[in-house]
């Protein structure tokens, strides 16, 4: 099992950086852009991976928390405050060193929050957010559990696109980089910006912080606690004959899984420069939901591939103007067909269902044929 | 050891346990027996947590337990196991039995994220005893099997591992016979003596008279929600009324 895990990880990485080459060999590097917006999209999808798969908790307000994140560190970091600059909280920020002077789109002086104090409240507030609303919401279970979290999804997304201060319809642009790590001595700074010259980087960055969510995740399934989630999901009754409180680990990670959609958030938010609402759209969170079905649910690695390599096709375009279609047929026949996800399916067993040779199971395979005739 | 006062539980207009009282005495095995629909599982149940009390007081160890949750009744140190055996899906039999060792270990939920050194020892040190467990039950072979996909009798093997990896003082055991034949039935009955001597208090919902008269040393019938009778097996066995629940008033009156 470690050992799985351990080479799970060198591989990911050797894949990531044999894309980086490969691009750079045949002069299509501008794949990276997309996989790197794919990336961050598939940090948010194993958080919910783990949340749905592992401890069976739905949630189909994922994009909520994705939008809380993005657009609070969006606000902050664009919002003018020189105006308020008399007033005591702004003050306050100001002397502690968490605001940074800056120029908007026509060279006026702006005074607006530091990215990484944005990040930081950003997060906070979708752990917080998850908290309260996980509370009276992760009693339900099953369906009743999906539709409370597809409320909240729907809450967010018409505060978003009601609110002014967070830009209505349109959104927020003008979202400045991200510096990460300043410049030290000879080092270049580490700055999460959708820049062209940055790309290469920032397509490291956005796998770097795919693999340590993994990792952490991996680990996270492995101890006690994941062991906890993992017999919540399988029988409530007996976690809790066994001493634990299931109520309390649900909570847990709803909240984890909140966090990584609000990073994903954030950091997507910086590297595109900007945010809109459809963002926060219910038709988002199905979509998280989708990827982390094909993925097949209890299996976190094919969740993250799945989750990165449909969502970087999506982001090409591949699927056109059927895009959400696309995406809800895709939901359907990993329902029907591969219900543990793609890559739970045998290439022989796929085969032997579509050309059956007059085996003893014949009617099972003749109920597949005649299923699948529709769509072939 | 554990004591229950007067305990009444309504589903509606149903009175599923009325006024039940009744003690149970450190080291011993006490049988609960009825016929279907007598209120035995319930009475486990509002034992354990899992529902609450209309009216009256369980009190464990001297402290009332009736308002507890069911992982709080745990931690206070009762195990059980369940009439239809309850593993969970996707787990190995051995990482079931470690679902066991939660309250015996601390590891957090951060500790877990970042697999921090301190908790390798910890999760070295459940290994360890679960694997015991198994082996005491001689399933060990079956550690990296699914637990849910191994046999009847294997599954509520790994259950009894999973509940004595709790270290009880108090097992509540919900028909562990059911489902089992008279070999894989005798062996429990052997089993549950060694938990006995190992100085956990067991106590049993159970069909199967035989192993009830077998193993137990104290009796209580419920009927209809009501205590019948609270005697040992013997005088059980003697007692008429409990004669005529169980084999219908003609035939009682036959003898």
């Amino acid at each position: 099992m470690k050992k799985r895990k351990h080479l799970g990880i060198v591989g990911l990485c050797l894949l990531v950086v044999g894309i980086h080459l490969y691009t750079a060999q045949t002069g299509t590097q501008f794949y990276l852009t997309q996989l790197t917006m794919a990336a961050y999209y598939g940090l948010l999808v194993i958080g919910l991976g783990v949340l749905m798969g592992y401890a069976g908790q739905i949630s189909i307000g994922h994009a909520g928390f994705f939008a809380i994140g993005g657009y609070l560190s969006a606000a902050l970091t664009t919002h003018n405050l020189l105006p308020f600059q008399d007033r005591p909280l702004v003050e306050l920020l100001d002397n502690l060193g968490l605001l940074q002077p800056s120029v908007d789109l026509y060279g006026g002086a702006l005074l607006t929050v530091v990215p990484w104090a944005a990040c930081l409240f950003a997060m906070c507030m979708a752990a917080l957010i998850a908290l309260i609303i996980g509370i009276p919401v992760l009693k339900l279970k099953g369906h009743y559990l999906a539709m409370a979290t597809l409320g909240f999804g729907m809450i967010i997304y018409r505060i978003l696109l009601a609110t002014p201060y967070f830009g209505a319809a349109d959104g927020i642009s003008g979202v400045p980089a991200f510096t990460l790590v300043p410049a030290i001595g000879s080092f270049e700074p580490i700055v999460v910006s959708g820049a062209f010259g940055l790309r290469v980087m920032n397509f490291y960055l956005a796998f770097g912080f795919l693999i340590i969510g993994m990792i952490l995740l991996l680990n996270l399934i492995d101890s006690r606690s994941g062991r906890a989630l993992r017999s919540l999901h399988g029988s409530g009754e007996a976690a809790e004959a066994s001493g634990i409180d299931t109520a309390g680990f649900k909570l847990r990670v709803f909240v984890l899984s909140a966090v990584y959609a609000a990073l994903a958030g954030v950091m997507l938010t910086h590297y595109n420069g900007g945010i809109g609402p459809s963002e926060a759209s219910v038709m988002k969170s199905v979509r998280y939901v989708a990827l982390v079905a094909v993925g097949g649910m209890t299996n976190l690695w094919g969740i993250l591939i799945m989750g990165v390599g449909l969502t970087f096709l999506s982001l090409r375009g591949v699927f056109g103007v059927y895009d959400d279609a696309v995406f809800g047929m895709i939901l359907i026949l990993v329902m029907l067909f591969a219900p543990n996800g793609i890559l739970s399916l045998r290439i022989q067993s796929v085969l032997h269902r579509l050309f059956p040779r007059g085996s003893g199971n014949e009617p099972m395979e003749k109920q597949h044929r005649s299923a699948e005739s529709p769509g072939s | 050891m554990l004591e229950l006062k007067s305990v009444n539980k309504k589903f509606g207009g149903l009175h599923a346990v009325n006024d039940v009282s009744f003690r149970v005495e450190p080291g011993c095995i006490k049988a609960v027996i009825g016929p279907n629909g007598a209120g035995k599982t319930t009475l486990f149940n509002l034992i354990t947590g899992n529902l609450p009390v209309t009216s009256g007081t369980i009190s464990f160890e001297g402290q009332e337990i009736q308002n507890t949750k069911p992982h709080q009744a745990a931690a206070l140190g009762m195990a059980r196991t369940f009439q239809n055996v309850k593993l969970f899906h996707g787990m190995t039999a051995l990482e079931c039995v470690m679902v066991g060792r939660h309250l015996r270990s601390r590891a957090g939920f951060i500790s877990g994220l970042f697999n921090l050194p301190w908790t390798w020892k910890e999760e070295r040190a459940i290994r360890a005893a679960s694997m015991e467990l198994l082996d005491m039950l001689q399933i060990a072979e079956f550690a990296g099997v699914e637990a849910t996909s191994l046999s009847f009798g294997q599954q509520r093997a790994v259950e009894m591992a999973r509940a004595l990896a709790l270290e009880p003082r108090l097992l509540l055991l919900d028909e562990p016979a059911a489902g089992l034949n008279i070999y894989e039935t005798a062996e429990i009955a052997r089993l549950i003596r060694r938990i006995r001597d190992m100085g956990i208090t067991v106590v049993l919902v159970e069909h199967d008279m035989s192993l009830v008269m077998d193993i137990s040393d104290e009796v209580v019938v419920l009927s209809f929600g009501r205590k019948l009778a609270e005697d040992s097996p013997l005088n059980i066995q003697q007692n008429e009324e409990v004669i005529k629940i169980y084999l219908g008033e003609d035939d009682a009156f036959a003898q």
